[in-house]
């Protein structure tokens, strides 16, 4: 058997934004969408070599040496887009639930081949980023329309796994009234989603691109004000 | 001996009422508090008008770097008669000098250090003060300069050991005033003459005599102390009778210590348990209401905050921002399994708030995870808030400081009224490590200031002949360095005893010799780049190494690699072996601490370039910390990175500063406060790290504090330690801060 091998971009040993408590994070290279927004596009090209290329074992036993601080939160994967490496995210929290620590993993659901899906079966958590409900504005935001995404809730659905919502708040792309409004309202039939978060879009990533070379397309828009957050959150109320 | 009041009348316990054991006192009386804290109230009238009045003397003060000084009367614990803020609102009473925030001089340490601090502000000393201090009387730092030797000098103007109090009092003694609460000072002095007699044996000998005269001092500082009390309209020879004697009886004591001695670090212990018994006793019997006992506290936490003493520039440059350490320890676990936080320390907690954050005194929590949930909760919430206190491991230490020890300075423990210390600074690792390599020639001045070693002369440094010419050269380091330190502590005892202090010490006192080092991880990240890539040296056209350049990268300390962590662990050790082969004055145990203070900017600028890649000049990381912005995996891979480091073998602390912005902590505040405490707990296990310093905030903040310095009075913030003023801090200083937070909270 071929040992699989996680190409890691990053990690995070105090993730205190990606799931519940203190959490072991571990940024996966490689997505295969293209978000306007993006603050790590730095993950997006799954070929660039990596900072930490590690088997499943190998990141658990990293984050095994922090079992006194995520007792009370766990690891998260995010990236890039983690089930873009399936069988890796698999395995590795196949050993961190076998060791008794949560798993949550950070995916926008655009991969719902069986392998990706097989990742749920050691998944405590999944915190599901949707770009958009609008299959059109979804394109403009990240390049895909997003229908895998809403097919990927249904198998959490299906699966009955505790689910959070995440939403980039982006001013003159997806902070208007009405698109906000009826994510909400879809949101509703699905018994798992315990909580949506709307994420304030921010430009701390922007000075990437120009490292990188790639043109940013969200070049002048403003990050989002505190307040717009706090009147979309009276939107469920 | 036993003794008997009718003010211990409804009190628990008996061992305490037969010889001098504050400890027990609290064991049989004290009561646990797991509750929240919606018990506490806001600050009365008389305490806001009493701070207010204050809050405008402050701004003056900061114009002008001191608000008034003595000129002419050297400070003892009589020297000045009662002195007020605002009277008839002050419950609390009792200043250092005549005035408030007025400095007293202490000419016994030094008069040269008197001189050359009222210079700094603008004042002229008394002629007749000066000839005093160097004709008839000699001081302190006359004793140890005329005993010093060559090679002492020459490290001492190098800046490989820095700090050294020989031109200030020491510091770091805790008396345990509360004794005087319990006992009042007829007892006190009974028990201190009944010692005095055992003294008196066949053989007398050096330690002997000595030992006696010391006690005659202390028994005069006694009596000293009931005079000045009673210009206050207190009998102290005599036991509190009430929560407000007892509070006042504390504060008094401790008034007296910072009258007798300008130490560098003046810590008040570990009062508040031992309080709530008296205020809580009162409370029960209808004497006192909350509101009473909340004014006493942030009455008292207002005179710990106007503790000053007159420091020079240069002074202020490795301790900077006027710190006293009137440290407190709060919370930790009984030996019996009870915790010893009582609604008092939410009480000294609270003043953060009812007065706002300030960095003195200096709150300490002794922090371990059977702490009450909700206790550990609200010491979160006041770090979120306020930035200003910080946490120590209460399950470490227990282990041997038993349970009722307290911190002095920032991080040293200590038995109270049982363990003093001989401070004594710190060495510069990093510096010593430039000298391995450069035989002993500073790689600054140029000068030779060890004796000639072989230096290294090859063009790329070899890991194992490094490691073998480190070790000789940290050898005569800590050859010098403690020799230092016997002449130190010896001139200090002969001529600037803290008789007062000590006399709230049992008679036979354990000492403590506490050394410290800087550059911890700068050695560290040094020797895994010359181990794991290939260093070369430049050399200047005096042959010596100025300069580095590596090809290929190493693991940084800091990001719980255990290859590199490893080295710090044995350097650590390593520097304490060769210190322990050493006898110590008076029989000393020795110590030492990975702390810098804010030193860590000055230890930077005296430093050269280092293998690891820093710059000549630029700032130490403080304390253990890990270089600034090289550890890339978090603040807990940094956390367990530090947590490595042996307490064994740095008994007087290890120091971590952390800097967070509120966003990373989480996104909501209650989330913020679980993830806080759920660090600490992670830190804090029974192996874990010593001690953690938490500072939230944004990098904006202190950027606009430092722009706009009148906006940010009272905004605190944690160095190494201890808590400053931000804006009390030097440019340097406030850079160096700022980079740490922008690079911790990405």
């Amino acid at each position: 058997m071929k040992e699989i091998v996680g190409k890691i971009h990053s990690i995070e040993s105090f993730g205190t934004v990606d799931g519940p408590g203190i959490r072991f994070v571990a940024f996966l290279q490689g997505c295969p969408l293209r978000c306007a927004y993006c603050h790590n596009p730095d993950t997006w090209d799954i070929t660039t070599k990596t900072k930490y290329e590690y088997t499943p074992q190998q990141l658990f036993d990293e984050a095994i040496k922090y079992k006194n601080f995520i007792k009370s939160g766990g690891v998260t994967l995010t990236g890039g887009e983690p089930l873009m490496q399936p069988e890796f995210a698999r395995e590795y929290f196949r050993l961190c639930q076998q060791a008794g620590i949560h798993t949550t993993i950070d995916t926008a659901g655009s991969i719902v081949s069986e392998e990706a899906l097989s990742v749920l079966e050691y998944t405590d958590l999944v915190m599901l980023d949707i770009k958009a409900l609008d299959a059109d504005l979804s394109k403009k935001v990240c390049g895909n329309d997003g229908r895998t995404t809403l097919r990927f809730l249904n198998e959490l659905q299906k699966r009955n796994i505790r689910t959070w919502i995440r939403h980039v708040v982006v001013p003159t792309l997806t902070d208007d009234d009405n698109s906000i409004k009826s994510l909400i309202e879809y949101l509703k039939s699905y018994s798992v989603v315990e909580k949506i978060e709307w994420l304030p879009y921010h430009t701390l990533g922007v000075f990437k691109y120009k490292e990188l070379g790639i043109p940013y397309r969200l070049e002048g828009v403003e990050a989002v004000k505190k307040s717009r957050i706090e009147e979309i959150k009276l939107f469920m109320e | 001996m036993k003794f008997n009041n009718e003010s211990w009348n409804g009190f628990k316990g008996d061992v305490w009422r037969d010889e001098i054991n504050v400890r027990d006192f609290i064991q049989s009386n004290y009561t646990p508090y797991d509750g929240d804290e919606s018990f506490l109230v806001a600050s009365s009238e008389k305490t806001r008008k009493v701070w207010n009045k204050l809050t405008e003397m402050f701004k003056v003060e900061r114009e002008r770097g001191v608000y008034d000084a003595e000129t002419k009367l050297p400070q003892t614990i009589t020297t000045y008669g009662p002195g007020y803020i605002d009277k008839e609102n002050e419950v609390v009473v009792g200043l250092q000098t005549d005035a408030p925030l007025k400095r007293g001089i202490f000419p016994k340490g030094g008069i040269r250090m008197v001189e050359n601090s009222l210079n700094a502000y603008g004042y002229e000393l008394d002629p007749m003060t000066r000839e005093i201090f160097t004709k008839y009387r000699k001081t302190h730092n006359e004793g140890v300069f005329s005993a010093y030797t060559e090679e002492m000098l020459e490290a001492r103007r190098s800046a490989i050991i820095t700090g050294l109090p020989d031109a200030y009092g020491r510091g770091r003694i805790i008396g345990d005033y509360r004794r005087v609460a319990l006992y009042g000072t007829e007892i006190l002095i009974a028990e201190k003459k009944h010692f005095q007699k055992r003294l008196d044996i066949q053989e007398i000998t050096e330690e002997t005599i000595r030992s006696r005269e010391e006690v005659t001092e202390q028994i005069k500082a006694l009596k000293d102390f009931e005079k000045m009390c009673a210009g206050y309209g207190f009998d102290v020879t005599r036991p509190a009778k009430d929560a407000r004697e007892a509070v006042q009886f504390v504060y008094l004591a401790y008034l007296a210590a910072v009258k007798d001695q300008d130490g560098a670090a003046m810590s008040i212990g570990r009062t508040a348990t031992f309080l709530d018994i008296y205020i809580e006793k009162d409370i029960r019997e209808g004497k006192l209401t909350e509101e009473e006992a909340q004014e006493l506290v942030d009455q008292m936490i207002i005179k710990l905050r106007i503790v000053r003493f007159l420091r020079t520039p240069e002074y202020n440059d490795l301790f900077s921002g006027d710190p006293v350490w009137v440290t407190e320890s709060l919370g930790g676990m009984g030996l019996d399994g009870r915790t010893l936080v009582t609604k008092s320390c939410f009480r000294y907690l609270h003043t953060l708030y009812n007065l706002g954050p300030a960095p003195e005194p200096n709150l300490t929590v002794l922090w371990s995870e059977r702490l009450p949930e909700n206790w550990k909760k609200y010491c979160a919430k006041v770090s979120i808030d306020t930035s200003a206190i910080q946490y120590e491991n209460d399950d470490l230490m227990r282990v041997e400081y038993g349970d009722d020890y307290g911190i002095a300075c920032c991080v040293s423990p200590m038995k109270i009224g049982k363990q003093m210390q001989y401070f004594g600074a710190r060495a510069n690792l990093a510096k010593c490590l430039l000298y391995a390599i450069n035989g002993g020639r500073d790689e600054i001045s140029g000068v030779q200031v060890t004796p000639r070693f072989e230096p290294i002369t090859s063009e790329y440094l070899d890991y194992d002949e490094v490691m073998k010419k480190y070790s000789q050269m940290m050898r005569w380091l800590a050859k010098v360095y403690v020799n230092a330190l016997k002449i130190i502590h010896y001139m200090h005892d002969k001529y600037a005893y803290e008789a007062f202090e000590m006399s709230l010490h049992d008679g036979r006192v354990e000492r403590i010799r506490a050394t410290g080092i800087a550059g911890l991880s700068i050695v560290a990240d040094s020797l895994a780049a010359i181990r794991d890539c290939k260093v070369r040296v430049i050399r200047d056209e005096r042959g010596l190494a100025v300069g580095f350049e590596r090809e290929g990268d190493y693991v940084p300390f800091g990001n719980n690699c255990d290859s590199t962590d490893k080295i710090a662990v044995d350097i650590t050790e390593r520097f304490m072996e060769y210190l322990r082969q050493h006898e110590t004055y008076r029989n000393a145990t020795p110590t030492q601490s990975i702390l810098t203070i804010t030193s860590n900017v000055v230890y930077g600028k005296k430093t050269g370039s280092t293998p690891d890649g820093r710059q000549g000049g630029t700032p130490f990381a403080p304390g253990a910390n890990p270089m600034n912005g090289r550890d890339i995996k978090g603040a807990v891979a940094a956390l367990a990175s530090v947590a490595k480091l042996p307490f064994q073998h740095a008994h007087d602390g290890i120091s971590y500063t952390f800097a967070i912005s509120p966003a990373a902590l989480g996104k909501e505040a209650d989330i913020q406060v679980n993830n806080l405490v759920g660090l600490l707990d992670g830190y804090f296990t029974p192996t874990g790290g010593q001690h953690l310093n938490v500072n939230v905030f944004d990098a904006d903040l202190l950027i606009d504090a430092m722009e706009h310095p009148e906006k940010y009075p009272q905004l605190t913030i944690r160095v190494s330690g201890y808590a400053v003023n931000f804006v009390k801090l030097t440019k340097e200083q406030q850079l160096d801060v700022i980079s740490r937070t922008i690079n911790q909270s990405m």
